[in-house]
């Protein structure tokens, strides 16, 4: 089996503010999301998932409420928060520097080759 | 953190439950629909659940990993304190051995501290002790000597160092109750002792400028007990008038019940120095010692330059009796403690060596304990417990037993101080003023703490070593058994073998100590102490105000003392033998070179019956004295050995002429006896050069009677006593005791054996915990290898070759224990050296005793797992696992 490249650390914060960026979600929304748009790329362990979302709570980029779902069921929906919003940007940013850079050494790399 | 994090954190604290509901519904949901998109996939529902259970992984981990995120560290040490608690009380056993260890080492080491520090840190019950100095006077044969009190007064006058300067010396006196008189011991000081002291009285006044003067007032100061047990403490005592050796003198004040002053610790009362008695009048006569306050700014050397300079003065000013008197200034701690900081510290070590044992046996309890405990370790690990979080566990467990202990410690500490305190001889109590200040207090507590620390950390430390090494997938596969326990037994090994080799030290110095004290008992004391009964007379002035009254005393005294039944002679000395180097006398031998130096001899003044048949000396040479040496005939002297080697070295000394410095006719006295030394000073000392008069050659109110029996000399003390007051109600008697007992009770011999009590029980304590100790490692090495040994067996080793293997193996560390200790033994000993008395520190039946007793000790402790391992059944053992 082709193993699937593993979520880059740090990297997991940022992509779940990405998600809810587009809408809030709940836990299995975010996950199936991720992976969707990673076309199955990506896929987000849920041991990682749950503590992750623990977290962003406890910082105050997410807020979480109990809403009901299209089929009728209970389900604990996510949203960004204005702080969640600046901190995505922030991410964002200190991520593309560091691909930029990572690209950058990756490259001459090649050259020198 | 951010603030608001922690403030959401807090509020999550308190819905917990909802929190975790929430996470399992919110889990529960993330299962369903990854289970309705497989089925979705073509799955039957029951594939499904099993690939989400899968793909979702332990669930119960994953809420442990989201409470972790929101909960607090504290929380875990709590949950850690809890796990702690039921891991020890699950096995009681171990957590009671552990802490009774523990209390046993730290309230040991805690109560002898106790004891050092009220000695070292706060020893003076007076005001800034630390500007406090002994001031006297320094001869060659005493570097510290007592002040004359001609020098005293000019050396208060003439000092630029000191803010103040005062004397003190004891004072004999009869005090007047009811219709008998009874002897007391009083201290009479000059006028600013107090205030220098800086202590004030509790009633009354203090002594007034000028009170100390010759015709002076006769006033008198009562210390706080006399003041209770003889005036039952009424405060219109002050005022009052008490009668002392026949004269009255007005009580003025009363001292604090906290105040004592260690040279004068049996002072009842005090007085001023008043008027000058016959030695007070006379500038070679010293009598007395002083203490000064230092001014600000001026050292401890700084004062004795300026007192050696006053005493050069002196000397030139006054040869004839001042020259090579120098001068001696300490910190008056210095003279108070300096003679009990060895003990103190020789003390302090020994319980600290119990408290290594104590801790290492506990940690080798622990170190069994994480052994047994490998598996569960190795279980925990693999459910997911980090190392990290393993080792907190442990460092928990530690702390707690710490704890306990420490409790348990400062408990037994309280305990131990008590014991030892109404332990301690009451004289030694009374030579350390701050006994009183022992007990539990911050000083005592904190030092409680900080072992407690250290025992904790070292508890700690064990387990997580051993843990460290554990790799967890064969722990698991071979379930802590056989060959995987190498770790332990090395280790435990090595822990028992620093538990011998501590014990070796202990028992040695408690040989040493043993062995100094049975000499010192056993010193030659050049007389048989045995059947002698002894009391202290006192004939006071009013009654007896001559020499010649006194002289007339001697036989009335002795003739009435006779007729008691069993009494075989009546001996009366001016100082009984094993005292001091006191009442010393300055000598020159007629027709040698003489420089106006100090020959330094004892005097002591005897009647003739006193040596050759109170103490059966031995006579060497010429007569002992007679009834005819009295004041008729010339004055002749008898000296011992030592002063017949020192001064008549290859010479026959009989018929020698010795007189005082200036050979005044007076003074001549003729050599007609030599006898073999008498021990008169510390059992300790050296012999000392020492003379012998006639008493009625020079008589003195204040004598001792020492007489032989031929019946039991205990029961005789209250007849004597009562013998003595029948011939005159007015004689002060007191002190009665028997010889044996006075010598047994000299201050040298109490130190002596109180230090060899407590080491001995500390070496006995050490004893019983290291062969424990050694016994634990035996038997857990034999239990562990039951498996090896019944393999052993069924291939053919016969018990017999069982049996020596392990004692080969117990051997083994306990001959690298006792071999290292009796090398650690030998410091000890050389460190201890100014305790010891006749006892080298490489004393070898002292250190061959200790081995045999630790290696038969040691013996024992294997033959009982030897023995165990050699019942082994083979087939039992290789079946039981």
């Amino acid at each position: 089996m082709a193993s699937k490249p593993e979520l880059m650390p740090g990297t997991l914060d940022m992509l779940i503010l990405r998600t809810l960026k587009r809408a809030p979600l709940h836990g299995y929304g975010i996950a199936q999301s991720i992976k969707r748009e990673s076309d199955d790329v990506l896929t987000v362990e849920e041991g990682s998932l749950y503590p992750a979302l623990q977290r962003l709570l406890l910082q105050g980029w997410v807020k979480a409420e109990w809403k009901t779902t299209e089929t009728n069921r209970r389900a604990r929906f996510y949203t960004l928060t204005a702080a969640g919003k600046k901190q995505l940007g922030f991410e964002l940013t200190k991520f593309e520097l560091m691909v930029e850079a990572i690209g950058r050494v990756l490259r001459d790399a090649e050259e020198a080759g | 953190m951010t603030a608001m994090g922690w403030w959401r954190k807090v509020k999550l604290l308190f819905g917990r439950e909802r929190f975790a509901g929430d996470l399992d519904e919110e889990m529960a949901f993330h299962r369903e629909q990854m289970a309705k998109e497989l089925e979705a996939d073509g799955m039957t529902p029951e594939q499904a659940r099993v690939a989400t259970m899968r793909r979702f992984g332990n669930a119960t981990r994953m809420r442990e990993q989201s409470h972790e995120v929101v909960g607090f560290r504290a929380e875990t040490v709590a949950q850690d304190m809890r796990f702690a608690v039921r891991q020890l009380r699950k096995n009681p056993g171990f957590a009671v051995t552990a802490i009774l260890m523990l209390a046993l080492g730290i309230g040991a080491s805690t109560a002898i501290f106790g004891f050092v520090d009220a000695a070292m840190l706060s020893p003076l019950p007076y005001a800034q002790p630390s500007r406090l100095v002994d001031v006297a006077e320094s001869a060659k044969a005493f570097p510290r000597s007592n002040l004359s009190r001609a020098d005293f007064e000019d050396w208060q006058r003439m000092n630029k160092t000191l803010s103040s300067l005062d004397a003190y010396t004891g004072q004999g006196y009869l005090l007047r109750v009811g219709s008998v008189s009874e002897p007391i011991i009083a201290g009479r000081v000059s006028d600013g002792f107090f205030h220098t002291l800086g202590v004030q009285p509790v009633l009354g006044r203090d002594f007034r400028p000028g009170e100390d003067k010759p015709g002076a007032a006769k006033v008198a100061m009562l210390a706080y007990g006399t003041w209770m047990t003889r005036f039952g403490g009424r405060r219109e005592v002050i005022g009052e008038t008490v009668g002392l050796s026949g004269d009255p003198y007005t009580i003025v004040g009363v001292l604090p019940q906290n105040f004592v002053f260690q040279p004068q610790a049996t002072a009842e009362l005090w007085t001023p120095l008043g008027d000058k008695n016959g030695c007070e009048s006379r500038r070679s006569c010293h009598n007395m010692f002083a203490v000064g306050r230092l001014r600000d700014g001026v050292t401890v050397a700084m004062a004795l330059a300026d007192m050696r300079q006053i005493a050069a003065q002196l000397a030139i000013q006054y040869p004839g009796s001042n020259q090579d008197q120098g001068a001696s200034v300490q910190p008056l701690s210095e003279l108070i403690v300096g003679q009990v900081r060895p003990i103190l510290l020789t003390l302090l070590a020994g319980a600290g060596l119990l408290l290594a044992i104590a801790s290492v046996n506990v940690a080798s309890l622990l170190l069994v304990r994480s052994e047994s405990r490998r598996r569960e370790i190795a279980v925990r690990g693999a459910l997911g417990a980090t190392p990290v979080r393993l080792v907190r566990q442990f460092v928990t467990e530690g702390l707690l037993l710490a704890g306990a202990g420490c409790w348990a410690g400062i408990l037994s500490a309280a305990g131990m101080m008590g014991v030892l305190k109404a332990l301690m001889p009451k004289l030694m109590q009374q030579g350390a003023p701050f006994v009183r200040n022992v007990g539990v207090n911050a000083h005592t507590v904190l030092f409680a703490g900080g072992v407690t620390v250290l025992a904790a950390v070292m508890m700690a430390v064990t387990p997580v070593l051993r843990l460290a090494l554990t790799d967890v997938h064969g722990a698991l596969s071979d379930g802590g058994r056989g060959a995987a326990s190498r770790f332990w037994r090395r280790m435990g090994a090595n822990l028992v073998v620093v538990e011998l080799m501590i014990a070796v030290v202990l028992l040695a110095g408690a040989g040493f100590l043993a062995k100094s004290l049975y000499r010192l008992l056993h010193v030659d004391v050049g007389f048989d102490p045995s059947h002698v009964a002894t009391v202290q007379v006192m004939a006071p002035d009013t009654f007896y105000p001559k020499p010649e009254n006194w002289v007339e005393l001697y036989p009335a005294i002795r003739s009435r003392v006779l007729s008691l039944p069993g009494v075989e002679a009546v001996g009366i000395t001016s100082d009984l033998p094993v005292q001091c180097n006191c009442d010393t006398d300055w000598i020159r031998i007629a027709g040698k070179p003489f420089h106006g130096e100090h020959n330094e001899v004892l005097e002591r003044d005897v009647n003739p019956e006193y040596m050759p048949a109170v103490l059966k000396a031995r006579l060497i040479a010429g007569r002992m004295f007679t009834d005819a040496d009295d004041m008729k005939h010339p004055q002749v002297t008898v000296i011992n050995e030592t002063m017949a080697k020192k001064y008549f070295p290859g010479e026959d000394p009989l018929g020698k002429m010795i007189g005082n410095g200036n050979l005044d006719a007076t003074s001549m006295r003729q050599v007609v006896g030599v006898i073999a030394d008498v021990r008169e000073n510390a059992l300790d000392d050296q012999p000392w050069p020492a003379e012998y008069f006639s008493i009625y050659h020079g008589p003195d109110n204040y004598f001792a009677l020492a007489v032989r029996t031929a019946g039991d000399e205990k029961a005789l003390l209250p007849e004597l006593v009562k013998a003595v007051r029948g011939i005159n109600p007015n004689l002060g008697v007191n002190g009665e005791i028997t010889m044996v007992d006075q010598i047994d009770g000299s201050p040298t011999a109490m130190i002596h054996r109180f230090s060899t009590w407590l080491v001995g029980g500390f070496a006995a304590m050490a004893l019983v915990l290291s062969v424990v100790g050694l016994y634990g490692v035996v038997a857990y090495s034999v239990s562990q290898r039951t498996r090896e040994i019944g393999v052993r067996m069924a291939l053919g080793a016969q018990r017999s070759a069982v049996h020596r293997l392990i004692l080969r193996e117990a051997g083994l560390l306990a001959g690298i224990g006792i071999a290292a200790g009796l090398g650690c033994a030998v410091g000890a000993g050389a460190l201890m050296k100014s305790l010891l008395f006749g006892v080298r520190a490489w004393d070898a039946s002292t250190l061959a005793g200790v081995a045999a007793v630790l290696g038969g000790f040691a013996l024992l402790a294997s033959f009982i797992p030897a023995r165990r391992a050699a019942r082994v059944n083979p087939v039992e053992a290789l079946r039981a696992e």
